[in-house]
């Protein structure tokens, strides 16, 4: 094969792939705009689902407690998390790995798991189904992804920081605030926008402790459409396909400029 | 140096990690404005003094003392004693500047007292115009200039550095040692150098300090350290040197090889086992039948400002290691000759100090494994 067809080949097989990626999300955003109710035949262009989406009570209710649930479960994970993966990096070798073992359990067991048996601990100690619960089990299961993408920085950085700021001056505290905290800093914010996102979509779990009191968006969907799918989850999807797109963005952009600004700082040097 | 003020003092400091000793009752004085040296290879415990002095550590035993208080358990912040850490360790997250005024804006020095002294240190180190430089954009020569200058700010008592030179390629090296040997000179302040390279420790050094297993092996001036090493071990660690048996048969007479010769030292008991240490550079080379010694040359190995010979004379059993800077081919005769002054006489060790040194040492490189961990 030639230079040329090398590229088209490869060029083809990218576009394949998006193609299997995007055309179904394409499609559900085309019919988000169709003036029929059935899913098959396309009958004009309509704005008529969005603005039913934001006058139906319980779909906007579900999306309050979604966002709630994943600000607040994914902050206080966050904390819980870093502070955890502070307190194993500082372990002995083998109660690290044991505890680190422990970690990735959660993580690699069904989700499915995690959801009943968090129900059935609810339960037993006769707690109502509520907001509350779902921050709590969502706490639960982000911890462990928060612990996983800070340890890499905490293993990367020089031990020797710490007790340098100690060294100048600074309190235990102060050397963590000021020296360590900047330096682990990329690995809390990406584990918290993991959990975040997580918490978002998550229905294994919050199906099982989520009752009439709370409930989130993909626990209400779900539930919607054991009737029949309301062109009006289309136009939420598109929403949230649009604002996820947005972000992405947004940090991908800010990446590649801190990138640059680098270079050329190193070009400087 | 017993005229001068003593500022750092270990009392029996005694420092054990799971059970390994790794300093066994240490003393150690060091004197204010001083500039010491604490040498030897790695696991003998000076990394560890190190830490102790900089409130890393704290003993198991024993006592350490500044400027007369005792200052056991104190934590690091309330010392004044700066470290210049092994890899730098400068904060990523900041740039020179920054780093440098880091331990002024914790301390909470008035804004334009930090802005005059992080200048004053940016020139000592000569890296003005570097402020605004990244650290990590900064050679390693570079990022050693900024360590130093971060500790020097907050104008400590002591300066700890922990073999800072050790990233560093020789010749820079070089240069830096010099420029610590001035900076130091020049503000006055106390010293306490770690470091495995000996060249090192006696370039820049007022005392060296050799260490073992835990253990001062000899406290001394490089000059001391070097021509009146005190036992086989300091005489080895300090230069490459041949190091035989020997019978002290009566005071300034030697016996060795095979041979009587007249030396400097006395007051060992009669025909006491004692080491012999000749330095290679002191061999006098003459014509064969001149010698004390003679012997064949059974290699040359140019070594850039001298040829490193080894010599042995057939029948007998010693090869010694000669430094000369003529050629001498592989295979010629030469003749040795030694002046008592050459000849170091030190004290054997019993085999029982022997053995236990031995399985200290084995200790300390199990140690050794798993700190690299």
């Amino acid at each position: 094969m030639t230079k040329k067809q090398n590229r088209i080949v490869s060029n083809l097989y990218i576009f394949i792939i998006m193609a299997f990626l995007y055309v179904p999300i394409l499609v559900m955003i085309i019919y988000s705009f169709n003036n029929s109710k059935s899913r098959g035949a396309w009958s004009g262009f309509t704005w008529k689902w969005y603005s039913d989406l934001f006058q139906n009570d319980a779909i906007m209710t579900a999306l309050t407690t979604t966002l709630i649930v994943a600000v607040v479960s994914s902050l206080i994970a966050t904390v819980l998390g870093t502070a955890a993966a502070i307190g194993i990096h500082a372990m002995k070798k083998r109660s690290r790995t044991v505890i680190m073992n422990f970690t990735y359990l959660p993580v690699m067991s069904p989700e499915i798991i995690m959801g009943v048996s968090l129900m059935l601990l609810f339960v037993l100690f006769q707690v109502k189904f509520s907001l509350l619960t779902i921050i709590a089990a969502h706490i639960t299961f982000n911890v462990p992804y928060i612990i996983l993408s800070v340890m890499p920085k905490l293993r990367q950085m020089d031990v020797h920081l710490y007790e340098a700021a100690m060294d100048l001056g600074c309190t235990p505290l102060q050397a963590f605030l000021k020296v360590m905290l900047p330096e682990i800093m990329p690995g809390i914010i990406t584990g918290c926008l993991i959990a975040f996102t997580f918490s978002l979509d998550d229905f294994n779990v919050s199906y099982f402790v989520s009752g009439e009191r709370a409930q989130t968006l993909p626990v209400l969907i779900y539930s919607m459409t054991r009737k029949r799918v309301s062109p009006e989850i289309n136009a939420l999807s598109a929403i949230i396909f649009v604002v996820v797109l947005a972000v992405l963005i947004i940090v991908n952009v800010n990446d590649v400029r801190r990138e640059k600004k680098q270079q050329r700082g190193g070009r400087h040097a | 140096m017993e005229n001068k003020n003593t500022l750092i003092s270990l009392r029996n400091v005694t420092v054990a990690y799971d059970g390994e000793v790794v300093l066994n009752r240490l003393n150690l004085d060091i004197a204010d404005k001083e500039f010491v040296t604490l040498l030897g290879p790695s696991g003998c415990g000076k990394t560890t003094t190190l830490r102790i002095i900089g409130g890393f550590v704290e003993p198991a035993e024993g006592d350490v003392f500044f400027d007369g208080a005792k200052i056991n358990g104190l934590p690091p912040h309330k010392r004044h004693i700066n470290t210049v850490f092994q890899r730098y360790a400068l904060f990523p997250h900041l740039n020179v500047y920054e780093n440098i005024e880091f331990g002024l804006k914790v301390s909470k020095v008035a804004p334009d007292e930090r802005r005059r002294r992080v200048k004053e240190m940016l020139s000592l180190v000569g890296l003005s115009g570097f402020e605004l430089r990244r650290v990590d954009q900064l050679s390693g020569g570079q990022q050693q200039r900024v360590a130093i200058a971060r500790a020097l700010v907050n104008h400590p008592r002591v300066l700890l550095l922990d073999e800072p030179l050790g990233a560093l390629d020789l010749k820079l090296r070089k240069e830096m040692q010099i420029e610590l040997k001035r900076i130091q000179q020049r503000l006055a302040i106390t010293f306490l150098y770690v470091t495995h390279d000996q060249e090192e420790a006696l370039t820049m050094s007022d005392r060296v300090v050799v260490m073992r297993n835990g253990q001062i092996q000899q406290i001394g001036t490089p000059i001391d350290i070097y021509n009146e090493p005190i036992n086989a071990f300091v005489a080895d660690f300090i230069g490459e040197s041949n190091i035989v048996d020997g019978i002290m048969r009566a005071d300034y007479l030697i016996e060795f090889a095979g041979r009587r010769l007249p030396c400097l030292d006395a007051g060992f008991a009669k025909d006491e086992s004692v080491d012999v240490v000749i330095r290679p550079e002191d061999w006098e080379i003459c014509a064969p039948e001149n010698g004390q010694f003679h012997g064949t040359v059974l290699s040359s190995v140019f070594k850039g400002v001298h040829f490193e010979l080894m010599v042995k004379a057939p029948g007998e059993e010693e090869e010694w290691m000669v430094h000369t800077i003529e050629t001498h081919p592989v295979g010629s005769e030469i003749g040795l000759i030694l002046t008592p002054d050459d000849i170091h006489i030190m004290k054997k060790m019993s085999p029982q100090e022997e053995a236990e040194l031995l399985g200290a040492l084995e200790a300390d490189s199990l140690l050794t494994d798993t700190e690299e961990e």
